[in-house]
């Protein structure tokens, strides 16, 4: 029994398809619920008012946002050892979900920066990066959309995959030592002496188990979709070229 | 790899276009500015390293789909390819080609279009020195990302929008060593964290380049 049976496409659909309504299922409860505990239940910041529960969409769409390349990343590597498709789709449907991610952390932030700072965008390190962090995903989601030849496309979005990666970290360093930061630092870490206080602190990590399962549920669902879309692409081929035989019979 | 560096900037000079556009390109940019933000001296000044730096990016970036284009439309890549040297070294050649026909003559170029943005004096000679570190770094993205789209019909959109993200580092960089020197505050911090992004570039992206010839001549 290895990991990689599931890259056997038939057998990744027969496992998943019964686990995407549960995950599905847990997300929008867990989201739902860390929403109502955290609007109604949790006292307002005694500096940020009621503006501080915008926390619990903003800090897990951003952790989300990074996981999601992360993803990307590892099931690229993948695809390009190993060559298992399901991997390269499975990239390939996190890709758009990453991009929402990224969309709604910088929405959020948006939305908290004109009350707290008095503006909606400033060129602050942690902001600047998420920008470019959003134009690698449109880069990566772009080049899938050019090519047309699928494996083609699996591979050279894998290598831009890589290569972004590394200038994605570079590109991060570049921009701390651009521009001093006007973004708070970290909210939650193992380690740091400061975290926000438990009020916040438990309606949060309840908020950011609901994101992640939502993003699981949603690769699964893609990558299932995304499987289904090639192998309708593979029977449309054949019964074409079947069809030609019986034209020239 | 002489030979193959030699055979290209033949064609490069002689095919013309490649060679005198980037050129041409920048100094309008750069003509363009002025009009764009008014003729006040001072202004001028505050956003000319920014200004130069973002110019030789968008110059650099302009010739970029030459590098692979027409040697994929006649067949010489493939020839290339088969060839003796290794495609990381290909990658290699025809990063430093692109550089020689494009990054050399805009570090040449820079300083004199600095005047006309009223560059302060003490950032020409850090001008000078990022542009030689940076745009070698500029080419070899570059040859990166034409070495991705090269088998696309209409690649070069699409390659400025994979391109220049990559390119934020190194423009970082290049213009807050050239802000600092003007500055007079010491530059060297960013001069060198460029020229490591250089050197790793040219180091590591020959072999991502050479990848994506591979899956493309396939």
């Amino acid at each position: 029994m290895s990991i990689w049976e599931y890259a056997n496409p038939k057998k990744f659909i027969a496992t998943t398809t019964p686990l995407i309504p549960w995950a599905f299922g847990l997300a929008g409860a867990a989201i739902v619920g860390a929403l109502i505990w955290g609007f109604f239940f949790t006292p307002d910041d005694y500096r940020q008012g009621s503006t501080v529960k915008i926390i619990y969409l903003h800090v897990p769409s951003a952790m989300m946002a990074i996981n999601a390349w992360v993803m990307m990343l590892v099931a690229s590597l993948i695809w390009l050892i190993r060559r298992h498709h399901v991997s390269a789709l499975a990239a390939r449907a996190a890709a758009p979900v990453g991009i929402t991610m990224t969309l709604m952390a910088l929405v959020t932030g948006a939305i908290w920066g004109q009350p707290m700072w008095g503006t909606f965008w400033a060129w602050d390190p942690r902001l600047t990066s998420f920008l470019i962090l959003f134009l690698f995903y449109l880069g990566y989601v772009a080049l899938w959309e050019a090519i047309e030849d699928p494996d083609t496309a699996a591979d050279l979005t894998s290598v831009l995959c890589i290569v972004g990666s590394v200038f994605a970290v570079l590109s991060r360093y570049a921009v701390l030592f651009w521009n001093q930061g006007l973004h708070q630092g970290a909210s939650l870490s193992l380690d740091a002496e400061e975290n926000v206080a438990d009020v916040f602190y438990f309606p949060l990590l309840l908020s950011i188990a609901g994101f992640v399962l939502l993003f699981i549920a949603l690769v699964l669902y893609r990558t299932q979709t995304e499987i289904r879309v090639r192998r309708m692409r593979a029977l449309l081929a054949r019964s074409r070229r079947a069809g030609t035989r019986e034209a020239r019979a | 790899m002489t030979a193959l560096l030699l055979r290209d900037l033949r064609l490069a000079v002689r095919a013309g276009g490649g060679f005198g556009l980037g050129l041409a390109f920048f100094l309008i940019v750069i003509v363009l500015v002025p009009f764009g933000v008014g003729p006040g001296a001072q202004t001028l000044t505050l956003i000319a390293p920014g200004i130069l730096w973002v110019a030789a990016l968008l110059a650099a970036l302009l010739s970029l789909d030459r590098i692979f284009a027409l040697d994929w439309e006649d067949g010489a890549l493939a020839l290339i390819a088969t060839s003796p040297l290794p495609l990381e070294g290909v990658a290699l050649v025809k990063a430093v080609a692109h550089w020689i026909t494009t990054g050399l003559p805009l570090t040449l170029a820079a300083p004199v279009l600095g005047f006309l943005l009223n560059l302060a004096p003490p950032a020409y000679p850090w001008l000078l020195a990022t542009l030689a570190l940076g745009t070698p770094a500029l080419s070899m993205i570059g040859t990166f990302g034409a070495a991705l789209t090269v088998g696309l019909r209409r690649g070069g959109l699409l390659m400025s929008l994979l391109v220049l993200p990559l390119y934020v580092p190194t423009l970082i960089y290049g213009a807050e060593a050239v802000r600092r020197g003007a500055e007079g505050q010491g530059a060297g911090t960013p001069l060198m964290l460029m020229g490591g992004i250089t050197f790793g570039a040219l180091a590591l992206l020959p072999f991502a380049t050479a990848a994506a010839l591979r899956v493309n001549l396939r």
